[in-house]
């Protein structure tokens, strides 16, 4: 399980691969984070290649969310998938961020 | 009486990084079993994930030297897994939040129980000889 981070155009790109778990959650939201930091605004995560996310993966992407949006950013995601779509709606996630099912159509949209 | 069979039992050290070895191990014997691919990759990894977390953070206090306990049964109908920590337990009923409201929707914690309740067909708190969460998800 990794993250990777890429800046496409203006929006950091990040691509969580494998699991999105209590036991890498603090790193995905460190490197957010330290991307906030720098200035940083516009940030989409892609799940195309993640396979399953707990309830800890799902409060950091809450949190992050709170963080973004209180530095004037935008924090969007996308490819879910059927598993992850339904997680989402489950926990009514889905009504709180905005979710692309492609990458181009999340970037288009910023 | 159902014929049951023990697919695994193990111990793990109080520490998160064993979680996914074990999820991957309940996943492949789910695999051979023919359970259902969303079973396999959603209900039974995220529901014993929640389980194991909860055992190791909260009832073990992540204390190194404390184990968790892990096993899982299957009969013709069922497939229970029994996750043991030597916590203190906890009330199911009283421990479940609704995250679905407003007032919990932005919360950052309190998702595990309501996902372990919404995936599993049925989930039990007991004290056995420790702190037993117990998961059963039927096989149809």
């Amino acid at each position: 399980m990794s993250f990777s981070i890429k800046k496409n155009a203006e929006v950091v790109v990040v691509d969580v691969e494998g699991q999105l778990i209590v036991g890498n959650r603090q790193e995905l939201k460190q490197k957010v984070l330290d991307e906030l930091e720098k200035g940083e605004k516009k940030f989409l995560i892609d799940f195309s290649q993640t396979g399953y996310i707990d309830s800890s993966g799902l409060g950091v992407l809450v949190s992050l969310s709170k963080k973004i949006r209180e530095q004037g950013g935008e924090l969007r995601l996308a490819n879910l998938n059927d598993d992850l779509q339904t997680l989402f709606e489950l926990t009514k996630l889905d009504t709180l961020f905005q979710i692309s099912d492609t990458r181009e159509r999340a970037l288009e949209s910023f | 009486m159902a014929e049951t069979r023990v697919a695994f039992d193990l111990q793990i050290p109080s520490d998160v990084e064993y979680i996914e070895g074990v999820v991957e191990l309940a996943r492949q014997r789910c695999r051979e079993l023919k359970i259902s691919p969303a079973k396999c990759s959603l209900n039974i990894p995220v529901a014993l994930s929640e389980a194991l977390s909860n055992a190791i953070l909260r009832g073990n206090e992540a204390t190194g030297g404390k184990l968790v306990r892990i096993r899982a049964i299957i009969s013709d109908t069922d497939l229970v897994f029994e996750v043991v920590d030597d916590g203190p337990g906890f009330d199911l009923e009283e421990c479940t939040q609704d995250c679905t409201t407003d007032e919990n929707l932005t919360k950052e914690e309190g998702r595990g129980l309501f996902l372990m309740r919404q995936l599993m067909d049925r989930v039990e708190s007991f004290r056995d000889k420790g702190n037993v969460v117990r998961l059963t998800l039927h096989r149809e």
